[in-house]
């Protein structure tokens, strides 16, 4: 185990955040960073890696700017990334409402939802660029919800008590992604984003320290590429996946960044992962994924389970008295508006103690019966028709007249690489963004901060601070690709597709995933404690090396191949499920959507130890047979003053 | 839990794009009528696996309905016949114990199969990429609400906003034409404030994009049929109206009228 009492930051963990009070810090920076000069923009080439909201936004911009840009991604076409399934809202402190809000209020809002483990600097400076990021989505034909006047609409959202949240429908992460994907696409026809579609990235390349390329699959073709450029940017989504179970797309994985880690890339907080409070509760073993019901239905649905254990009256037949609607009980202010790691560990505590509902009794009740009475099935309809009609073909119920059943599900990783101020990882030139990256959520996200904090990233940071770093190399060329450190990483790549091909074992690579995920559910999930994330550290190893040794991938590599796509990104999960645990282990402390069962409050919330470990841990890759070794980032607090959070 | 069913799967069973396909006929057996039916393909695929063949490649990623990359023709129809549904998000409470189903690819020209149910969709991205977008340069914007928008507005241009850019339209019509898909782009951008600038030079290149990719539309409105959004067949006039003037508009400012 590592010390744990850190009152210094690691040497390799320079935030780089800048000087000055916390408002003027962003400008300050802008002001002080080297610039590259418009007609030198277009000498320099850019990688960026991924094309949901953060990847888009920043090659659109980049390109904009004048920058070469390279974009990548796995998918058919930018649109189909991850992003586009988001479907309740984005925050901005626009104040529109005339509610209270602030840009500091956001800022606030965002460092105590996160349970005080996030970088105040950045989150500031999220909270400023929000409402920017709105005007230019306006701009670019978001058809955001509008009031009959022709104003933007707001919804209100978990973990505040202003309405800043903006939305299109149920659809606003696709209504954004289609955004940024047309804003990039028109670079694209401009000859100034290069866009490689059904390219994965299996490689960093990195030349003494320096990150200089990447190595890619073609899905279709299983052609193995080299491409180099002056920086890398890595915008390629949250490893949710490593639960199997998840409300994530299918493909959404940890490649890119796990492979950066393991060239020396630094991953901060692993184990900080948000178990999201309302998804469909799974049904059986064949089930592929959990549907997120989106947190904007807390606004109007009350959430409920019997009182009575041998309740088998159905939901519309108990009466008033005889349901317990938990969450209005125990917080009366925020009542079923409380932050998603609270409202989901209620809904754990009363499925423990056998009040839950369904079939499986692994569910409690969201109940619209007094929304509908109060505004009408219109009202509710318009708000969230496709919400309600994506629950009854799921489930063959209707909302309308049952209340819906729900239970939480993995949903978003926090954790990811570590990046300073300048979306830098510890391996110079290569960048990372949106949820790929640690910053800004702490230890727990606030509903409709990450579709922000994408946007943020690629369309109003990024594209300066990476000018920072670029302006240095005028003059340089990239790295060829017939350099040594291309040909053997591109070596690496083919031994290692190789290596699965001919392992010939006897179970599908699904199976590995599906064994994998319960493991990581079951001891790195909504509760973790010692003796648990110290089985997983032995199960967890024990099952990889299965899996290294009766896997069975047929097929080729000439031609498209699920199996062989899934079983690379199944053997990267397992080494990050390793890392989660053994993060959650060394973090004694309970914190946002890290829950250690050996620190709660006599109330039984999450109770944080600040004096040990206020800190981001980033853990450097060692090899392949030695731990990693943790790093801390020590969380310096100016602004904002730690306290138990209470949503009472 | 849940109702098993035992069903009889006709598939399309093809390499690659150069080689010849042909239906394979499969036995799905035990297969829980909670499943959706991309899980039941996922259960066919692991049986596969365990007896060393190749499982089935088929398109989808998000499972929600909403990425717009699965898509079939089940039993001869894009996405099944459950209307307004995606394939991901047809479940198997909606078949028969003992139903035979016949599974093939979107049959397209502009659309090769890449593997078996997988096709290659790319031409949808080269219409958007002639001008489906507006040109707003990061950080150029004015302040959100200083356009205003009717409500009656903005909610019309979500409707057509809201395709998933699947292909099912494409799939369905029998000329393989993309009228609703880009006529909905169209509808989506040209109705706001802020496409106005672009609106005849938008129209203009994403039809002309269009008509190099696919055939034309001759009103059958299988396309609206198949839309697992149920996109409107009215968007296709609109765009045909706005194209003519396009023409008329376009030509003005190159100075030839
Ligand atoms: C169901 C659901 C609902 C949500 N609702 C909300 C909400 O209402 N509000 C909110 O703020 N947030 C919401 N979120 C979270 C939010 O959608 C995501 O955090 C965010 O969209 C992530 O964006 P991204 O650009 O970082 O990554 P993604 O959108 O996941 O994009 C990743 C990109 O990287 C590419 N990629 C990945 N690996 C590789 C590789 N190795 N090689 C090449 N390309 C690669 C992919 O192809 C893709 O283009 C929701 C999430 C889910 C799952
Ligand atoms: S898999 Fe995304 S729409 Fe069906």
């Amino acid at each position: 185990m590592t010390d744990t009492s850190i009152s210094q930051s690691s040497p390799l963990l320079d935030s780089k955040v800048p000087e000055g009070p916390i408002e003027d810090k962003w400008d300050n920076h802008r002001f002080k960073i080297k610039l590259v000069n418009p007609a030198n923009k277009r000498k320099f080439r850019i990688i960026v890696v991924g094309t949901g909201l953060a990847g888009a936004s920043a090659a659109a911009t980049l390109a904009e700017l004048g920058y070469n840009v390279d974009a990548f991604t796995y998918h058919d076409s930018p649109r189909r990334a991850h992003s586009i399934s988001a479907q309740g809202g984005i925050n901005a402190a626009k104040n529109y409402r005339n509610d209270g809000d602030s840009i500091y209020r956001l800022f606030y809002d965002t460092v105590k939802g996160g349970d005080y483990r996030s970088r105040e600097a950045n989150v500031y400076r999220l909270a400023q660029v929000s409402v920017d990021i709105i005007d230019q989505m306006t701009a670019q034909g978001v058809p955001f919800a509008r009031e009959y006047g022709g104003l933007l609409d707001n919804r209100s959202f978990g973990g505040a008590q202003v309405s800043r949240t903006f939305y299109a429908r149920g659809q606003t992460g696709q209504q954004l992604l289609l955004g940024a994907y047309q804003q990039m696409m028109r670079q694209v026809d401009a000859g100034k984003v290069n866009l490689h579609t059904d390219e994965e990235m299996l490689e960093l390349v990195v030349k003494d320290g320096v990150a200089v390329g990447i190595v890619c699959r073609n899905v279709v073709t299983g052609e193995i590429s080299k491409h180099s450029a002056h920086a890398v940017v890595l915008a390629t989504g949250g490893y949710s996946n490593a639960f199997y179970l998840s409300t994530n797309a299918m493909a959404c994985n940890t490649t890119a960044i796990w492979r950066a880690h393991r060239k020396g890339a630094l991953f901060a907080n692993p184990c900080f992962t948000q178990i999201h409070p309302t998804c469909i509760p799974a049904s059986d073993e064949f089930q592929s994924k959990l549907t997120l019901m989106s947190e904007s239905l807390r606004n109007d649905g009350r959430i409920w389970v019997p009182r009575n254990h041998d309740e088998t009256r159905p939901a519309g037949q108990i009466p008033e008295a005889e349901r317990f609607y938990y969450l209005e009980e125990k917080y009366p202010s925020f009542g079923n508006l409380v932050p998603r790691d609270v409202a989901s560990r209620n809904a754990k505590t009363v499925v423990d103690q056998g009040l839950g509902v369904g079939p499986l009794k692994n569910g409690v009740y969201l109940d619209f019966a007094d929304a509908i009475g109060r505004d009408g099935k219109d009202k509710i309809e318009e708000r969230y028709g496709n919400l309600f009609q994506m629950y009854e073909r799921i489930t063959g119920e209707d909302p309308y007249r049952v209340p819906m059943r729900i239970y939480p599900a993995t949903h978003y990783t926090m954790g990811g690489l570590w990046v300073d101020y300048n979306l830098m990882t510890t391996i110079p030139g290569c960048f990372s963004a949106g949820e790929a990256n640690f910053s800004d959520h702490g230890a727990n996200r606030l509903g409709a901060s990450a579709l922000m904090q994408g946007l943020a990233d690629g369309y109003f940071v990024l594209p300066y601070t990476i000018g920072n770093y670029l302006a240095p190399l005028l003059g340089h060329d990239p790295v060829p690709t017939d350099d040594p450190a291309f040909v053997e990483t591109e070596q690496d790549v083919k031994d290692r597709i190789s290596r699965f091909l001919s392992i010939g074992g006897t179970r599908s690579p699904e199976y590995f995933h599906r064994e994998l995920g319960k493991l990581v559910w079951e001891y790195i999930g909504m509760e973790r404690n010692k003796a648990g994330l110290e089985k997983a550290l032995t199960e967890i190893p024990a099952l990889r090396e299965e899996f290294w040794s009766d896997v069975r991938v047929l097929g080729n590599n000439e031609s498209l191949n699920s199996s062989l796509e899934k079983v690379g990104r199944i053997a990267d999960f397992f080494e990050l499920g390793e890392l989660m645990a053994r993060d959650a282990l060394d973090r004694t402390e309970s914190c946002g959507g890290h829950f250690r069962i050996e620190s709660q409050t006599p109330e039984g919330e999450a109770l944080r130890d600040d004096e040990n470990y206020s800190h981001v841990s980033a853990w450097e890759w060692k090899g392949p047979d030695t731990p990693q070794v943790k790093h801390a980032e020590e969380l310096v607090f100016e602004e904002v003053e730690l306290t138990q959070r209470s949503y009472k | 839990m849940s109702t098993r069913l035992n069903l009889t799967l006709s598939i399309w069973r093809q390499a690659d794009a150069d080689s010849p396909g042909r239906f394979e006929t499969y036995p799905a057996k035990d297969i829980p009528d909670d499943a959706s039916f991309l899980e039941m393909l996922d259960i066919v695929n692991e049986g596969l696996i365990e007896n060393g063949q190749e499982p089935i490649e088929f398109p989808h990623d998000c499972r929600e309905g909403i990425c717009g990359t699965c898509g079939v023709m089940i039993n001869g129809r894009a996405h099944g016949q459950e209307k307004g549904t995606a394939t991901c998000q047809l479940h198997m409470r909606k078949f028969n114990d003992g139903d035979t189903i016949v599974i093939e690819p979107w049959r397209a020209a502009a659309f090769p199969v890449i593997k078996d149910l997988v096709v290659d969709r790319s031409p949808l991205d080269r219409i958007i990429e002639a001008g489906g977008y507006i040109g707003a340069p990061t950080g150029t914007a004015p302040d959100a609400n200083e356009i205003l928008i009717p409500k009656e507005v903005a909610d019309s241009s979500m409707d057509a906003a809201a395709c998933i850019g699947c292909g099912a339209c494409v799939a369905a019509c029998p000329n393989s034409a993309a009228q609703l898909f880009t006529s909905a782009k169209l509808w989506h951008l040209n109705s706001l404030p802020q496409g106005q600038t672009e609106r005849f030079r938008r129209s203009e290149n994403m039809v002309e994009t269009m008509e190099e990719f696919f055939g034309s539309c001759t009103n059958h409105g299988e396309c609206t049929e198949a839309c697992p959004k149920e996109i409107s067949q009215d968007f296709i006039a609109y765009m045909n109206r706005d194209y003519v003037k396009s023409k008329v508009f376009n030509r003005r400012l190159a100075g030839q009228h």
